[in-house]
């Protein structure tokens, strides 16, 4: 296409040391329409400086009201290859752990039945498998099914799960965040195949407090790693990290949120019960520090980006919950929260944008949970109190 | 047509265990610590001794199945065929034998794609389609991603920062992907109101859904020319998109108005700090394609500035808290305006109400 129609703006970006989605786009253009036209509408946008993406138009795979993004280009004249580019939406496996073959196997498909353009990864977490044409999902969707993949969340489902690498390959893990990824994906195919809710429900797992995963941004429901009691020390290994230049008393203990901890030169005294879990100072000296022996998660609720109402931060739940097969607890909670948001919750209402309308008082008794001080930063500060209860003088 | 009785449905992903390479399988949850020996690459250790090495490299995440196909003759060499993705875009090669990591990473370096993006160090900038695939955008993703990482690679390849320095983008105010809580935020913003079809809009939107979806309450029904359409208060209009998201005869881009606002000091993890959303620092930068001069230059200045003045551990918000937010501003000499203050919900929560004035 390069010849007809020339992409300099793009070219300018093929330059440089960074990886090109440019050569990107250009490789898959090499046997493929879509991927060529792509180039071109990017380069009008260059332009003229805006996108040219219509969304609208219900598409899809038969039986599922999700995992296909719907996108029309608003120049389909100019660009008719593109006038239909829908994304498919793949479900990744816990953790993104891939064997070589499985991976070729969905480039093979995508090859066949759509742009050859993918992302590894969406924001959510699935494989995306970037533009093809309305005819072409249910073919790629059974030629996807018949190897082993099947399609994500989109629109107002649960969103698929993604969890971070847990104890496939972090000390730092505090559950096992795959296997409870897979079994709630599993548990939740429905919900997340059929849209159901009044929003998107995003369920997000990072094993420790470090939370590699963004859980505590962008997922709904996050479910967060850590312990109780104290946390294991090997002094010989605090002494080994002094030894070799770290400056203990300025660089942990001095960085420690709650100030718990002293360093007088041989020992390292930890007050545990001071101790916010932060992970700084486990963080700081892999090699002489571990997270404690209980080991679990705290469950928050209510995180998202700014639309509709403002972005949120995930608030405290359940301060801590022993996470093991079949994950009976945290079900019946999930459950509970799905079952009264999905009722009284407003279109495109998340359920932190529920919480917020309705009190976040009134949603704990509604699912059946205690009030707890873990879960605000302070108590309420106004004295303007709703009771619902009140006493009457005895008619006797 | 595919047989409907064959069709196979609601299988969910490939179960993780069999992408594991045996290592991992061996150690699974029993990993003592891990080293990162240099950039790029991590060293896991397990109780039994056993060693993991990880080599991370960036990528654009917009990937053709032919360069896939190449990242997989990688793993194919050097992993036994195992690798995995990292939440902000890295490759990671997962070896056994350290004798493999010197002639991957070059083979690596041949191919193109930088090792890095581990510890005290830039990693990977998480982002979102831009005008490759989304109908809201306000700005490109991958193209400034592009400018930008051309820019601060050598921040990506080495582990020089006081602490991890996370960079993320989205091209409009829905935000795939948490821009809202990192050090350096991208985020294309629209500025001017929906420019309502009220030829379309009755065919393709329901009216209570259009109205009920503003924010600010500035979308009302109308009457016009004998059809039931909207008009919208424009000085109500807070240009969020929501409208357009569920009514296609809204649509707001303007080419002239969108742009690229930069916020910073955010995080998530838990780590000393708590969590917490970025800030406002730079309202607006114009849409500069394709190398969007305005937008690679302010980041980098930022990312310099942090780099030079915090102490080690310090994240952007760490920093910026220690020396206060006047200083933030004569440091990198961005100006303050009426704009960084906040117009919202709970705005108030954000006004200084104490005089301790850092200077």
């Amino acid at each position: 296409m390069s010849d007809e129609r020339p992409t300099p703006k793009l070219d300018e970006l093929e330059t440089g040391p960074w990886p090109s989605f440019v050569r990107e786009m250009k490789r898959a253009a090499e046997g493929n329409a879509m991927a060529d036209q792509l180039l071109g509408v990017l380069e009008l946008s260059y332009d003229d400086r805006v996108g040219h993406w219509k969304h609208g138009g219900v598409v899809g795979v038969r039986g599922y009201g999700a995992g296909v993004i719907g996108r029309y280009s608003d120049v389909p004249e100019q660009f008719p290859e593109v006038a239909q580019f829908h994304t498919m939406r793949v479900n990744h496996p816990a953790g993104w752990f891939y064997k070589t073959d499985a991976l070729r196997k969905v480039c093979d498909i995508w090859e066949k039945h759509g742009s050859g353009l993918t992302n590894l990864h969406g924001a959510t977490g699935d494989i995306i498998l970037l533009g093809t044409k309305t005819d072409s999902l249910e073919p790629a969707f059974a030629e996807l099914t018949e190897n082993g993949f099947d399609l994500g969340g989109s629109g107002s489902v649960v969103r698929t799960p993604s969890c971070c690498v847990g104890p496939a390959r972090c000390e730092w893990a505090c559950f096992d965040t795959l296997a409870l990824t897979y079994d709630i994906t599993r548990h939740y195919q429905d919900e997340i195949h059929r849209p159901s809710l009044p929003y998107k429900f995003k369920i997000k797992s990072s094993g420790c407090p470090n939370d590699c995963v963004a859980a505590i941004a962008r997922a709904d429901l996050s479910v967060i790693g850590t312990w109780r009691g104290a946390i294991e020390v090997d002094q010989a290994a605090v002494g080994a990290y002094a030894a070799a230049g770290l400056d203990v008393r300025a660089d942990v203990c001095d960085r420690c949120p709650s100030k718990c901890m002293v360093w007088d030169g041989r020992a390292l005294d930890i007050d545990n019960g001071a101790c916010a879990r932060c992970m700084h100072c486990i963080n700081a000296m892999p090699k002489a520090l571990r997270p404690g022996k209980e080991r679990g998660a705290c469950i928050l609720i209510g995180g998202k980006a700014p639309i509709v109402s403002g972005a949120m931060l995930s608030s405290v739940l359940v301060p801590f919950m022993k996470l093991e097969p079949p994950y009976t607890e945290l079900k019946e909670l999930i459950g509970k929260i799905l079952e009264l948001w999905g009722d009284e919750g407003k279109n495109r209402e998340r359920v932190g944008e529920f919480i917020q309308r309705v009190g976040l008082g009134n949603f704990l008794e509604a699912i059946g949970l205690e009030p707890k001080p873990e879960m605000v930063r302070n108590p309420r500060e106004n004295p303007y109190v709703f009771y619902e209860e009140y006493f009457e003088e005895d008619s006797k | 047509m595919p047989d409907i009785a064959k069709r196979k449905t609601d299988i969910g992903p490939p179960h993780y265990e069999q992408f594991l390479p045996p290592v991992i399988k061996a150690n699974y949850g029993k990993w003592k610590y891990h080293e990162i020996p240099r950039p790029g690459v991590l060293v896991h250790v397990g109780e039994s001794g056993d060693r993991l090495y990880t080599v991370r490299a960036g990528s654009p995440r917009l990937l053709s199945v032919q360069t896939i196909r190449e990242i997989c003759d990688l793993a194919d060499k050097y992993c036994g065929g195992y690798l995995r993705f990292t939440s902000r875009h890295n490759i990671e090669f997962l070896l056994s034998d350290p004798a493999n990591v010197d002639p991957l990473v070059a083979d690596l370096a041949a191919a193109g794609f930088p090792v890095g993006g581990i510890g005290n160090a830039l990693s990977n900038i998480v982002h979102t389609q831009g005008w490759i695939h989304c109908h809201s955008a306000a700005t490109d993703a991958s193209g400034i991603v592009k400018a930008l990482m051309d820019e601060l690679i050598g921040r990506f390849t080495s582990t020089d920062l006081p602490g991890k320095l996370r960079v993320a983008l989205a091209c409009c105010v829905n935000m795939c992907g948490a821009v809202h809580c990192s050090d350096i935020a991208i985020l294309g913003i629209h500025r001017r109101p929906p420019k309502v079809n009220h030829e379309r809009l009755p065919k393709v939107c329901e009216l209570p859904t259009v109205v009920a979806s503003c924010p600010t309450a500035a979308i009302r029904p109308v009457r016009k020319d004998g059809k039931e359409t909207v008009e919208v208060a424009e000085e109500l209009c807070m240009f969020c998109g929501n409208c357009y998201t569920v009514c296609p005869a809204m649509p707001l881009n303007d080419a002239l108005n969108d742009g690229v606002s930069i916020w910073v000091g955010g995080k998530v993890s838990n780590a000393r700090s708590e969590p917490a959303f970025s800030k406002l620092a730079i309202p607006f930068l114009p849409n500069n394609p394709p190398r969007w001069p305005e937008v690679v230059g302010a980041v980098t200045k930022l990312v310099d500035v942090w780099a030079a003045n915090a102490r080690p551990y310090e994240r952007m918000g760490e920093w910026i808290e220690r020396i206060g937010w006047p200083r933030f501003f004569r440091l990198t000499g961005i100006e303050f305006t009426k704009q960084h203050i906040d117009d919202f919900r709970h705005a108030e929560t954000t006004f200084r109400r104490s005089v301790h004035l850092k200077g």
